[in-house]
């Protein structure tokens, strides 16, 4: 009897689909534009497009370069763009998008292309970096005692905290796409973190910076962050309270 | 990184092995945005046209100052088909650009704004329609009515 159960969900029980991939490839050094290519892969419903990529990396193509490290939906290393929207390869089940037609897959928009799906994360981590990710606190606590913070106050930036750094907000931002100086949804969101919390002293500093002509009016609404942001972060309600707490003058 | 092994490998493998390369154009595709994005698009669109709607106004209206005569010629020669369509392009360019201004201001300064942008967007739309329903026949008989 335990053999008759251990045996039902033999692999062939589950069935297969043959999968369309359009990958746009891009070689700086053989290449003079990107160019697209497909690949035939066979897929589980429950299988992610980054095991597509991987299955193609390993099988039948070793030079496609992308790039992930957890594959988990934690490090945020695989953002990409996954049929026209911004997508965690490693969170995309083969099962939720259309495999009667092929899956488009390209790097983000707005960050120099480097190779395949890989592009320069540099300026967005700049910008990260001009907003001061950090706690700002000098003022001297107690002896022996913590900074506090009521369950409220925790609750103000919560959702801010959630944010992996995948860049999927900031490069689906049609502002972003034509004015790479603006800060981004990413730097505002991990400024938002800070700026509201009760502990922090810089909400100061941090206001001024994205109260820049680069900062957080460059926002024109368009929601594609919220939309893109694989961790459900309410980006665009951010950089609203932002907004409204440079009118203010305090958080 | 174009580190060294990738690239051995991509030269004893034929790039783009796979026949089927119907898709030439290097682009990428179209960012697939939804409500929100296209809310901004038309808000672009309709506010450049606007914008050179106003120009071109600003600048017949100043002929008066010149002459009436040249100004009562300019106005005349706008009293063709062509621009009694092109002013129903113009109102209805300006009826969303306030209708969605409407919006975007609520999106910013109502605290559940952000919430319910997607529905103010369709009723947005719906009032954007309606006033056109209104309008456009009316001014449509004005035009070619005589
Ligand atoms: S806010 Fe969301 S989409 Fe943007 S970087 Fe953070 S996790 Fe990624
Ligand atoms: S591989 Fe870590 S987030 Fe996808």
């Amino acid at each position: 009897m335990p053999t008759a159960i251990a045996e039902a969900p033999t692999p062939e029980a589950i069935q297969s689909f043959n999968v369309t991939l359009i990958i746009r490839r891009f070689d700086p050094e053989v290449d003079a534009e990107p160019r697209w290519q497909d690949f035939d892969v066979e897929m589980y419903a429950t299988d992610r497009v980054l095991d597509a990529l991987h299955k193609i990396k390993w099988d039948q193509d070793g030079s496609l370069t992308f790039r992930r490290s957890c594959a988990h939906g934690i490090c945020g290393s695989d953002a990409m763009r996954i049929n026209g929207r911004n997508r965690l390869a490693c969170k995309t089940l083969i099962k939720d998008l259309d495999i009667s037609k092929p899956i488009y897959v390209e790097a983000i928009k707005g960050l120099p292309l480097e190779k395949d799906l890989i592009v320069d994360m540099e300026p967005f981590f700049d910008s990260l970096k001009d907003v001061q990710p950090f706690l700002i606190a000098n003022s001297k606590v107690e002896k022996g005692k913590e900074r506090t913070q009521s369950v409220a106050e925790r609750a103000r930036f919560d959702d801010t905290t959630k944010c992996i750094l995948c860049a999927a907000c900031t490069s689906s931002c049609p502002v972003f796409w034509t004015d790479g100086q603006y800060f981004g949804p990413a730097a505002i969101v991990n400024a938002h973190r800070f700026i509201f919390d009760s502990r922090d002293e810089g909400s100061e500093v941090r206001l001024d910076i994205l109260n820049d002509k680069e900062g957080v009016w460059r926002c024109r609404t368009t929601f594609n962050c919220s939309e893109a942001c694989p961790r459900g972060i309410q980006v665009t309600t951010a950089i609203k309270e932002v907004k409204q707490a440079i009118m203010r003058g305090k958080p | 990184m174009p580190d060294k092994s990738a690239e051995a490998l991509a030269e004893t493998q034929p790039v783009g092995k796979s026949p089927r390369n119907k898709l030439k154009a290097p682009a990428g595709t179209l960012y697939r945005g939804r409500e929100g994005m296209w809310s901004w698009v038309l808000h672009r669109i309709t506010g450049v046209a606007i914008f050179f709607f106003l120009l071109v106004h600003i600048l017949d209206t100043s002929l008066l100052r010149l002459s009436p005569e040249a100004y009562n010629a300019v106005i005349g020669a706008y009293k063709t088909p062509i621009m009694g369509i092109g002013e129903l392009g113009l109102v209805a360019a300006i009826g969303y650009h306030a209708l969605n201004g409407v919006r975007v201001i609520l999106v910013d300064f109502w605290s559940v704004g952000t919430k319910h942008q997607k529905l103010m967007f369709w009723l947005v739309i719906i009032l954007w329609f309606v006033l056109l329903l209104g309008f456009a026949p009316r001014h449509l008989m004005n035009v070619f009515g005589g």
